[in-house]
């Protein structure tokens, strides 16, 4: 079974990104997947397209979390870009468009099929409903503290 | 008990609907109560209603398809997750 471990790409962990816009967030961290050869360059427009209509933006409380993806087709190779937010940015919330959620955390998903989303999700799903693991990913300064946070 | 026919609705009837069928399958028969589930994307919800018991959603649906809606997002965040199966299973078994 995949687990997030093996899919996160340790040159993709990007600690205290200055973004002004969930756009620019997922900018920023599709520009390092696509420089790393794992994603198209319609990939990020995809994501940010996608998330106008169908929002990632995850209520936990105090750290939120987004979870963007979109479809395969812009996806090269399978992996997980991970970003905290110097400063919160705006995400809206899954079930609810109207609801705006400050992400501090950004999980951006390139997926290739199904059967490795739905394992991925779980894993993404258990480690966000751990507080104590998202504080310690928010305080990394630095890829391999972050890294290190995921495991 | 006849077995429940769930539907689970997410914006692209892939992702988030995934793990969320899973997890109810998995709650619902450890509660004895049989069920089946069945993913859709939110455009494909109202046609779809009609054969459902019960639908469990992730991301906006419309509140007039005559089947009682709970919302699913519990599943990934964790908050609420107690409630919201215990919503499920009173859904079904009433």
């Amino acid at each position: 079974m995949t687990m997030l471990a093996d899919l996160i790409i340790p040159e993709a962990l990007c600690p205290a990104i200055d973004a002004g816009s969930a756009s620019a967030a997922i900018e920023f961290l599709s520009a390092r997947l696509m420089a790393l050869g794992k994603v198209r360059p319609s990939f990020a427009a995809a994501v940010i397209a996608r998330e106008a209509t169908m929002p990632t933006g995850l209520p936990l409380g105090d750290l939120n979390v987004a979870i963007p993806h979109t479809d395969p087709e812009h996806v090269l190779a399978p992996g997980v870009a991970v970003g905290t937010l110097r400063t919160p940015v705006q995400f809206c919330s899954m079930d609810d468009p109207d609801e705006r959620l400050p992400v501090r955390i950004v999980f951006l998903l390139a997926l290739t099929d199904k059967k490795l989303q739905l394992n991925l999700l779980q894993h993404v799903a258990e480690m966000i409903q751990q507080p104590q693991r998202l504080e310690q990913l928010i305080a990394a300064t630095d890829a391999a503290a972050m890294h290190a946070a995921l495991k | 008990m006849k077995k429940k026919l769930i539907l689970v609705v997410c914006g692209t009837g892939v992702a988030t609907s995934t793990l969320v069928a899973a997890k109810v399958e998995e709650e619902m028969q450890a509660r004895g109560i049989p069920v089946s589930t069945q993913q859709c994307k939110a455009a494909e919800v109202r046609s779809l209603a009609p054969n459902a018991d019960l639908i469990v959603a992730t991301t906006p649906v419309p509140n007039d398809l005559g089947k009682p809606v709970i919302k699913g997002l519990a599943f990934l965040t964790g908050i609420g997750r107690d409630a919201v199966l215990d919503q499920i299973e009173k859904a079904l078994r009433g």
